[in-house]
């Protein structure tokens, strides 16, 4: 287990890394600013430069599907070519399938759209998990919005490929760390390794900025002796770097010059509703009181992230239109933990709100299908039954929307991205495994052929190249 | 006002178990523990904290509490091969962690045994989840020997040790190498120094040398070296294991069982060969650090097929909360057997691997760990299938004695079952 931010060894390292800071710059950037004329636009930089690998159209029918918005087809078939998905029906006739297609025969296994983790330090964290791997927190600030995930990417990670092989992973958001307030923009990548991260970078997919409540921040600058030591503090930098973001994007929006500033853009651009607030908090009451704080700076939070309490509020998040991302039963690590349980997923579910699963882990986003699946019995002992369809959905549509990613990929409809997990038995199920998984419609794992499995650089030449893993 | 009550005794009683009594299980789904086949229409009886009966059912004596399984699976509990539960109630928060032995000085000597705490919430979360023994370690935070560990039950009582100093703890590989200053070649170095000076000790030598070791380290490592004591070695990598191999031969004496193993199926015939058991870690397939390259879910799977007699345990895998994990990780390695390429364990082999497999290993196997007449009665009715992520017990019994099935978690989950407040505030509810 490596919990990010989450044990005193982590902090350790942090304090370690933040040993010889200077101090702490006046404005949020440390990076040079430029000039900007009021009119010029600024591409963006960094652009994904992802192409779908070729696949060919293939029909998987006999199949139980689940279609990742709810629905379920039993004896259903799927087809899709191009890397699109074109159809999504019952059975289909011999006459009926496409002349042209692949046919694979799903009879006792089941589909699902690919599965998306909205929480993944993948990259940023990598393994081997060495001291000059981690790359998932500037420690340096309490406020990093200039910092973005994608520039730590080691798009070598032996963890993407279990992720894909084990947990069906088609997409992914890779966040920074949590030791920040503020920890900087998250970046969501398609599973496909590449030889950049802009190869990896999931074309179209909004920005996120990290956000994060309670232990971590106040801990983390607490002990260097600064500002935030408490969450009283943890608010009021929080507000004061809001101001001087809407400062910001005063002086942006004037149609005067104006000096670029890479942190404030990209505050500004959470104002203007582009980036996508993601949100570490555990607790319910500082949930609570950031849904306020986000009212008073006109802001939107996408998700909150961990979110362990969020049972004790569903009725609250689902009034403001928030999703929780959470895990099945983690507890007891942290104080913050104190009051997670199993039902968690399961209540916010019931009350109408949105619930994801997430991993925030290497090894848990192999499973995210079981962690859901434990969620969903939690629940039904209470009382409380939700049927698979809607479950897979946590995995899948759930995520996608909170990512702003839906009208591309999450679900089983035409049109959408031929992302998608043929697995070889119910996905609730222990017993069940991906038998295969195609991004934009192209077989990038096959269960029965090693071939169709990937190897990072790193593993190459390495004991253990190539096995099942 | 019922749930009221019944929560109240189970929370704040922890005399509430009552006696051991004669219970017949009947019409049940048995399995033994040992890797043998369920009993598809079986039963248990079990009297004054031991199985008395277990095979086909039949028909009763009278005088015993009978309870109808109709049809569903009886295990024995779960024994979790490794942990550290009852020594943390929130790991992050110091004065409730007593993992390791921190800035004592002491290392071999120290002793969970008083440490692991019945009260701690994560004891009735986990005994909720049918799992009722556990291999209890110290963690080595600042010499290789952590001290002693204890094996202990989950029970709903004050006296959670079913067998103190069970075995001594040491940490080997990197995090040993780590610890004693940052060498491989250091660590076998002062391996053997330690035992040398335990040795010394043991003979009365005036040469002992009480900087490398305080005289209670080297009483406790003297029963490692008789074979007295088990010694659990947390080693991960292939050459680590091997050379471990190596000091073995010169040591013939020490029990070792090597925990973790991630890499254990590279050298799974001289572990075989050398009759070293094994609490691997269930998943780990990720190169996490330079000696877990060629980790593999498939390594119980292949350390099993050649012969090594291996179990489930969970170290440094959330060891003080999450003992739950250990059926769905069991359940996983038989979700290999539908997986081209992958060797895992059959349903059978992988519910032994977290019953009678770790209390084999540990020595208490004769004792614990699988439903054989003699043994402790630790039971579990479950609602379904023991391994599958759906299930959940129903009744779970420790030496006899009906267990609580509250906890913490279930409180705030009832609490909270509305999230809205009533006519008075949250607090009042309960």
């Amino acid at each position: 287990m490596r919990l990010k931010i989450a044990l005193p060894l982590s902090v350790a390292a942090l304090a370690l890394s933040a040993c010889n800071k200077a101090e702490a710059p006046k404005t949020t950037s440390a990076v040079p600013a430029e000039k900007v004329a009021p009119a010029k636009k600024v591409d963006a930089p960094f652009a994904s430069t992802y192409k779908a690998y070729p696949g060919v159209s293939t029909v998987v029918r006999n199949v139980t599907i689940f279609d990742g918005e709810g629905g379920q087809i039993n004896n259903g078939t799927v087809y899709f070519k191009d890397g699109k998905i074109s159809a999504v029906s019952g059975p289909a006739t011999d006459a009926e399938l496409p002349a042209d297609a692949n046919i694979v025969d799903g009879t006792g296994k089941f589909v699902t759209p690919g599965i998306i983790d909205i929480h993944s330090h993948l990259g940023d964290y990598p393994s081997p998990s060495v001291e000059a791997h981690s790359d998932g927190n500037e420690a340096t600030s309490p406020t990093t919005p200039e910092v973005w995930a994608e520039h730590s990417v080691w798009p070598q990670d032996p963890g993407f490929s279990r992720a894909l092989a084990n947990g069906g992973i088609t997409s992914l958001q890779v966040l920074p760390g949590s030791a920040n307030l503020m920890g900087g923009r998250s970046v969501v990548l398609k599973n496909v390794y590449a030889r950049s991260v802009q190869g990896m970078k999931f074309p179209g997919a909004p920005y996120g900025m990290k956000m994060a409540c309670g232990e971590n921040p106040k801990r983390v600058y607490g002990q260097k002796g600064r500002m935030p030591s408490t969450r009283m503090g943890n608010l009021a930098v929080n507000r004061a770097t809001w101001i001087r973001a809407q400062e910001y994007k005063k002086k942006r929006d004037s149609g005067k010059e104006f000096t670029r500033d890479i942190g404030m853009e990209t505050l500004a651009g959470v104002l203007d509703g582009d980036i996508k607030i993601q949100n570490h908090c555990y607790r319910a009451d500082e949930m609570a009181l950031v849904l306020d704080m986000a009212k008073e700076f006109g802001y939107k939070v996408s998700t909150f992230h961990h979110a362990v309490e969020s049972y004790k509020i569903a009725d609250m998040l689902k009034e403001a239109g928030v999703c929780s991302a959470v895990w099945a039963d983690w507890w007891g690590f942290k104080m913050e933990a104190y009051d997670a349980i199993p039902e968690n997923a399961a209540l916010i579910h019931n009350a109408g709100a949105c619930t994801i699963i997430h991993s925030d882990d290497e090894n848990q986003i192999q499973r995210l299908n079981q962690e859901a699946a434990k969620a969903q019995a939690s629940g039904r002992r209470m009382g409380i039954n939700i049927p698979d369809a809607d479950v897979i959905s946590w995995l899948t549509y759930n995520p996608a929307k909170a990512l702003g990613i839906d009208a591309m990929t999450g679900s089983l409809k035409a049109g959408k991205m031929a992302d998608i997990v043929l697995w070889n038995g119910n996905p609730l199920s222990v017993y069940s495994r991906p038998d295969k998984v195609w991004v934009d419609g192209a077989l990038l794992f096959d269960s029965s052929d090693p071939k169709r499995r990937p190897v990072s650089d790193f593993e190459l030449g390495q004991p253990g190249e190539g096995d099942v893993k | 006002m019922k749930r009221f009550l019944l929560a109240t005794a189970a929370m704040f009683t922890f005399a509430a178990p009552s006696h051991a009594e004669t219970v017949a299980i009947i019409n049940a789904k048995v399995v033994i523990g040992d890797g043998s086949a369920p009993i598809e229409k079986g039963m248990v009886i079990f009297d004054q904290g031991k199985i008395k009966f277990v095979g086909e059912d039949l028909a009763l004596a009278a005088g015993m509490r009978i309870i109808d399984a109709k049809g569903k699976y009886v295990t024995p509990g779960i024994f979790a091969g490794f942990s550290r539960i009852g020594l943390a109630e929130v790991d992050a928060v110091k004065g409730t962690n007593d993992k390791g032995g921190g800035k004592s000085g002491f290392s071999a000597a120290l002793d969970v045994a008083p440490a692991i705490d019945p009260f701690r919430s994560a004891i009735a979360v986990n005994r909720t989840a049918g799992v009722t023994r556990a291999v209890v370690a110290p963690e080595a935070d600042s010499k290789i020997f952590g001290g002693q560990g204890a094996i202990a039950d989950l029970g709903a009582d004050s006296s959670p040790v079913t067998k103190a100093r069970a075995f001594q703890f040491v940490e080997f590989g990197e995090g040993g190498a780590g610890l004693v200053g940052g060498s491989r070649s250091a660590l076998h170095t002062a391996f053997r120094a330690y035992l040398r000076e335990a040795q010394a000790h043991t003979s009365g030598n005036d040469a002992f040398d009480d900087d490398l070791l305080k005289m209670e380290d080297a009483k406790a490592l003297q029963s490692v070296l008789r074979g007295d004591t088990r010694l659990l070695i947390h080693v991960e990598g292939t050459n680590d294991i091997l050379r471990l191999l190596d000091l073995k031969r010169d040591y013939p004496a020490i029990k070792m069982v090597f925990v973790g193993a991630s890499e254990g199926w590279r050298a799974a015939h001289e572990i075989a060969g050398a009759g070293v058991p094994v609490i691997a870690s269930a998943l780990n397939d990720l190169p996490a650090s330079f000696e877990q390259l060629a980790a593999t879910q498939s390594n119980i799977g292949r350390m099993k097929a050649a012969g090594v007699k291996v179990a489930i345990g969970m170290i440094d895998d959330r060891d003080a909360h999450q003992l739950r994990y250990t059926a769905q990780y069991a359940g996983n390695l038989v979700s290999l057997g539908k997986l081209p390429g992958a060797k895992g364990l059959s349903w059978d082999e992988a519910f032994a691997a977290i019953t009678s497999g770790p209390a084999d290993i540990m020595g208490v196997g004769d004792r614990l760990g699988s439903l054989k007449a003699g043994k402790a009665a630790d039971v579990v009715i479950w609602d379904g299938d023991p391994l599958e992520l759906s299930s959940a017990p129903e009744a779970v019994f420790i030496d006899g004695i009906a267990q609580p099935l509250g906890n913490r978690q279930r409180r705030l989950r009832d609490r909270y079952r509305t999230p809205q407040e009533g006519t008075l505030p949250k607090a009042y509810d309960r």
